[in-house]
């Protein structure tokens, strides 16, 4: 199952770092990563792969929710299915 | 690839714009649940709903986790108890109690379906089942009960109009100490809906399988976001454009919901209800819609026109984007659940006769509206039987949940609370209707439901 990754808030030293600690922590795969500038916020897009992962969708969430808050951020993991059905027919 | 844009606008609809997914309704047949006494049919209707639907909460929050959409409320819609207690002796409140238990043994806030068809007439167990609503209603919080009076095939039971004025007066009358709150749970229809997932009208209807889900989705704020930037200058093609196409996005999120709560359910998908629902939120308002169009107060002339649009190119839009697309279908207009409808009352905007008006285009009816305590009962029924005359000659569905507020006056304040929101008392026409409804009988149906 793929995934998409949304870091949103103020631009800061390591935040790619941060993220793929987690998920590397949790043999989640990264597969595509984007970022930019959205509305004067840093917003890093990230595809990652997470049907080997070695927890549930709920526990990564919670710890990459956790994660953001410790470093004023929000981040969401939401499946890719979301976006795909809102802007692809 | 999905382009960042558009993961970017996805999230802000749902962050900061209220995009939700209104209700998951599963509605749950209850025709093999009659028995010969009201403890029997009670204790049956407990167990088929909490087993039907054991899973349907923690399914829709783990939906909402893994989407990242909110899931506003999790509902029941079981079968007009009216025909499931047809036969069963004994006191049919019995049935709103095991209702309500139900409901709250599984985490609902509301399940619907007390309800009874009588649009061409009643049987006795309508009768007895009507005659117990409002004592059912004031004594459980979550049953929600509807009673359709007319029909576009029928016409109007206006014997059934005006009776329910006098129950809705009953309703009151029994939770007048909490704003009669026992009214926001009653809505009299003309032509209603079977497959409706949103409260308070909901319930199963006959023609439906053993279980099914339905989806009632919202967005009324990604709707007025999209319109403030596309600016006062756009012309009504280009608003109807950009309502078209956002309406598209809005319900695939609800096709996409609703496939997904069927399949981990292993229950029947039936339709998308492609509805803008407002809530008392900041924003998430049909109102703000309206005057985005260009009306300094919603009310003010050009109001029903700007509804009408703003109705058919929300269904244009949604219905490319869902397999089966029902339920009502369109825009809502409950006053007391929407900040800018409250807004436009207490200025003097917007007048019971404007939201008439207004019904005539939009889906629904007059919806959370409430008037003064001492409001006759035929003054409500005569409000009923001109609602139901839009909905039965213009062939489509309205309804009337009207609030005779105890004890209050116009222009006093009210609160509900909590999706039900509140507002202000809105005067009624002081003139009689009583000779009107006390004929009684039935408006025949008109001449349009000869289509055979």
């Amino acid at each position: 199952m793929r995934a998409v990754i949304t870091v949103i808030g103020n631009d800061r030293v390591g935040i790619i770092a941060a993220v793929s600690i987690v998920l590397a922590e949790f043999n989640v795969n990264i597969l595509d990563i984007t970022q930019t500038t959205m509305q004067e916020l840093f917003t890093m897009i990230m595809m990652v792969d997470i049907s080997k992962a070695n927890t549930n969708f709920e526990k990564l969430a919670e710890v990459l929710d956790v994660k953001g808050n410790e470093m004023g951020l929000k981040i969401r993991i939401q499946h890719e299915d979301i976006f795909k059905s809102m802007h692809r027919i | 690839m999905i382009e960042p844009y558009e993961i970017v606008e996805t999230i802000r609809m749902i962050s900061s714009e209220n995009l939700d997914i209104r209700t998951i309704t599963m509605g749950i047949s209850l025709r093999d649940c009659a028995g010969a006494d009201m403890d029997i049919l009670s204790a049956r209707i407990y167990d088929k709903i909490t087993g039907a639907a054991r899973d349907l909460v923690h399914t829709g929050e783990a939906i909402e986790r893994e989407y990242g959409i909110p899931i506003i409320n999790k509902r029941i819609a079981v079968t007009p108890i009216s025909i499931v207690a047809e036969s069963s002796k004994g006191d049919c409140v019995k049935v709103a109690h095991a209702m309500e238990r139900a409901a709250k043994e599984l985490g609902i806030n509301f399940i619907g379906g007390y309800s009874a068809l009588v649009h061409k007439g009643y049987t006795g167990g309508d009768k007895r089942m009507i005659d117990s609503i409002p004592e059912a209603l004031a004594n459980t919080e979550r049953v929600c009960a509807s009673v359709n009076v007319a029909t576009t095939k029928a016409g109007i039971n206006m014997d059934a109009v005006a009776h329910m004025g006098r129950i809705i007066k009953q309703a009151a009358q029994l939770s007048a100490g909490r704003d009669s709150i026992a009214c926001t749970k009653l809505v009299v229809f003309a032509n209603a809906l079977e497959d409706n997932p949103f409260m308070a009208g909901a319930f199963h209807g006959i023609g439906e399988p053993e279980c099914v889900i339905n989806v009632g989705i919202s967005g009324p704020g990604v709707m007025h976001n999209a319109l403030q930037k596309l600016g006062p200058k756009a012309n009504f093609s280009e608003v109807a454009e950009l309502v078209k196409k956002t309406a598209f996005k809005i319900t695939r999120m609800g096709q996409l919901v609703a496939t997904e709560a069927a399949k981990r359910l292993n229950v029947p998908f039936g339709v998308v209800d492609l509805s803008l629902a407002p809530t008392p939120a900041v924003g998430d308002s049909v109102a703000l819609i309206l005057e985005d169009m260009g009306l300094e107060k919603c009310g003010a002339h050009g109001t029903t026109a700007a509804l009408a649009l703003l109705n058919d190119a929300v269904k244009k839009g949604g219905v490319m984007a869902s397999s089966h697309v029902g339920g009502l279908s369109g825009a809502f207009i409950p006053v007391s659940e929407d900040a800018g409808m409250i807004e436009a009352v207490k200025s003097g905007a917007l007048s019971l006769e404007k939201l008439e008006a207004m019904t005539c285009v939009c889906s629904v009816g007059l919806d959370m509206v409430a008037v003064p305590g001492d409001t006759p009962d035929y003054t409500i029924a005569a409000i009923i039987s001109d609602e139901a005359a839009i909905g039965v000659v213009n062939n489509k569905t309205t309804a009337v949940r009207i609030i005779p507020v105890c004890g209050k006056q116009a222009g006093e304040h009210v609160e509900f609370g909590g999706l039900l929101g509140g507002g202000v008392i809105m005067p009624v026409n002081k003139y009689s209707s009583s000779a009107f409804v006390g004929r009684g009988g039935r408006i025949p149906a008109p001449i349009s439901s000869l289509r055979n």
